[in-house]
């Protein structure tokens, strides 16, 4: 029999994970019922407040809620599978880490798959329908171009959030307490992104955009979708380049967590 | 902490030609630490918790780790299984750098560490070994066939399918050490495998790691404060005081060195007078009226059979036992000397 692969080896922790939460039923399904109902109230929101304005920053309600579902989506998928990481502290301070590093696969490949939370389906699957819904909703004109887009774009919004998950959770190596830092960072993203950018004043949107890329998650990407010049001057191309943006972020996120890690081991100071 | 010396077992496998299994030298590990200086005001001062260590360990050898707490034993095994880098020096372990070739050298080791626990919590044994096995990218023959032979040996057969947080101590214990074995590794490491377990278990486990050597000469590097353990286990002692090595050599060599006492204890067939004169000896206690006497000589002034020889010409003897010095006392002593 030939040995096995370290695929192999993932894909046995990952199910083993998801067997020993389908093992509680009830308290799953309580789960998933209440991350639906989080994002609805959320959802209601954006209703509350186009009860009151006809536009918000430029963009009606369907378009708001584009760019909602966009972002709500993107960072249900990257809570699902890297949303445990802000734990890392922990890890470090009861010395689960270093059993972490006494096997023979990466630290954070292990962190990743230990603990695959099922109940985050209930915020992924309401995005899909808060998306779907406003895809049909908006006035689109349909090209390839823009289908890819939209298809592209809830996955790439996912890697930028991701990137912030494992670039902030670093902070582990250095602080005992630092699950709030990553938390400001991932929840603070998640809650800037669902708004038209338009709404914020420029250090803001240009923070959000070329420092930390939130604006990348939805509301650039809106713009592409809705064939809309970025108001304030943009190139038209920075609405398209979400994708490229996300495969810097990712990269950059696990250089500072390499960084991170040496630091642990002691290579670094 | 007492009873005779068994002598340890010399393992089949003693390749003289290969290289070692650990090679360190001189290695150095510092840590920054910072103390108040009064006020806000704080002081960095760097801090050697090993300063300067070198041994060697051949394969198949068990060695005993020793020291007090703090002495710098964990900092040294974080080095040796890659999750700590020297500050300088250089270390290899099976041929390989461990902190560069972290992943590669822990197909090679396996490690059995207090508070760093290899098994899954929720899930039971049984679970644990079978990922452990794909972590590892273990064949399942492999894994099995090594999974089955620890169960047996370890008997843990009544509680393989009961979920780890439910296990006692010992049970978890013998779990860990199949863990850190199921890959057969080349060398095996135990942080204090026996601390907190009752006497059986802390026998069977010894047993279990004796037979462990012989069957496969396995390299293993312990640390203990437990005699028995390392009079079981280990024909050699590495004892390390302030982060540096200040002995390398077998237990008896250490006795001797630091001039620890052994003690005679004879239990005479009726009361008797104290033995307070014979040649060699100091007499330590006496107890039911002089029925049973602690008599204490240094190994390097009298032997154990002229003692005896002694005693016997001038009292009728019924029992006796020889007690070895405990291996705190022996340490503590070197410290001092």
């Amino acid at each position: 029999m030939a040995e096995p692969t370290v695929a192999a080896a993932y894909r046995q922790i990952v199910r083993s994970r998801v067997a020993a939460q389908a093992s509680y039923r009830t308290s799953f399904a309580v789960e998933v019922v209440s991350q639906v109902f989080i994002v609805l109230v959320e959802f209601v929101e954006v209703y509350a407040v186009f009860h009151q304005v006809d536009d918000l920053g430029g963009f009606d309600f369907a378009e708001v809620s584009l760019i909602y579902g966009l972002s709500v989506l993107s960072f249900g998928i990257a809570d699902l599978v890297v949303g445990h990481l802000d734990q890392l502290p922990f890890y470090v301070r009861t010395g689960t880490f270093d059993a972490l590093l006494l096997r023979p696969l990466s630290p954070l490949g292990q962190l990743v798959t230990s603990d695959f939370s099922l109940r985050r389906l209930g915020r992924v699957g309401t995005g899909i329908a808060v998306l779907a819904v406003a895809l049909v909703a908006v006035d689109v004109d349909w090209t390839p171009a823009r289908v890819l887009l939209a298809v592209v774009t809830p996955l790439a919004g996912a890697v930028i959030f991701s990137a912030i998950f494992v670039a902030t959770s670093t902070i582990g190596f250095w602080v005992v307490e630092g699950m709030e830092f990553t938390n400001a960072f991932t929840y603070g993203g998640n809650y800037l992104s669902s708004f038209p950018f338009t709404v914020f004043g420029t250090a803001i949107r240009r923070f959000f955009t070329f420092v930390l890329p939130i604006g990348f998650v939805a509301y650039l990407p809106t713009l592409a979708l809705l064939g809309r010049p970025e108001p304030f001057g943009w190139p038209d191309w920075l609405s398209w380049s979400s994708l490229p943006v996300a495969a810097v972020a990712g990269w950059l996120s696990l250089l500072i967590w390499r960084t991170g890690l040496r630091r642990y081991v002691g290579t670094g100071s | 902490m007492t009873g005779p010396v068994t002598p340890p077992v010399t393992p089949p496998v003693t390749r003289t030609g290969g290289r070692p299994v650990v090679e360190v030298r001189d290695v150095r590990r510092e840590f920054v630490v910072h103390r108040s200086a009064g006020g806000f005001r704080r002081t960095r001062h760097r801090v050697a918790a090993v300063d300067g260590v070198s041994f060697t360990i051949s394969r198949g050898e068990c060695v005993g780790y020793i020291g007090a707490n703090g002495a710098g034993k964990s900092t040294t095994i974080k080095m040796l299984t890659g999750i700590l880098v020297p500050t300088s020096g250089s270390l290899q372990v099976c041929g390989l750098e461990p902190t560069r070739q972290r992943a590669r050298l822990a197909r090679r080791i396996g490690a059995v560490f207090g508070q760093r626990s290899q098994l899954w919590w929720d899930l039971p044994l049984r679970d644990s070994f079978r990922l452990l096995g794909a972590v590892h990218r273990l064949p399942r023959e492999a894994w099995e066939t090594r999974r089955d032979e620890c169960v047996e040996l370890l008997d843990m057969g009544p509680f393989l399918d009961t979920p780890v947080r439910q296990l006692s101590l010992g049970q978890r214990m013998r779990g860990e050490v199949t863990a850190a074995l199921l890959h057969s590794p080349d060398l095996l490491l135990l942080d204090e495998p026996t601390i907190g377990l009752d006497l059986l278990s802390k026998e069977s486990l010894r047993s279990f790691l004796v037979r462990e050597r012989r069957e496969r000469g396995t390299t293993i590097l312990l640390t203990t404060h437990d005699l028995p353990d390392i009079e079981r286990l280990c024909e050699r002692l590495l004892v390390v005081d302030h982060g540096q090595l200040v002995f390398d050599g077998p237990l008896a060599g250490l006795v001797s060195r630091v001039g620890a006492e052994r003690v005679v204890v004879v239990d005479l067939a009726g009361p008797g007078p104290p033995l307070a004169d014979i040649p060699g000896t100091t007499l330590r206690s006496v107890e039911a009226d002089g029925m049973r006497q602690h008599l204490a000589f240094r190994p390097d002034e009298t032997t154990a059979a002229d003692v005896v020889a002694a005693v016997a010409a001038r009292v009728p003897l019924r029992d006796l036992t020889v007690t070895e010095p405990d291996i705190e006392d022996v340490v503590r002593r070197l410290y001092t000397s």
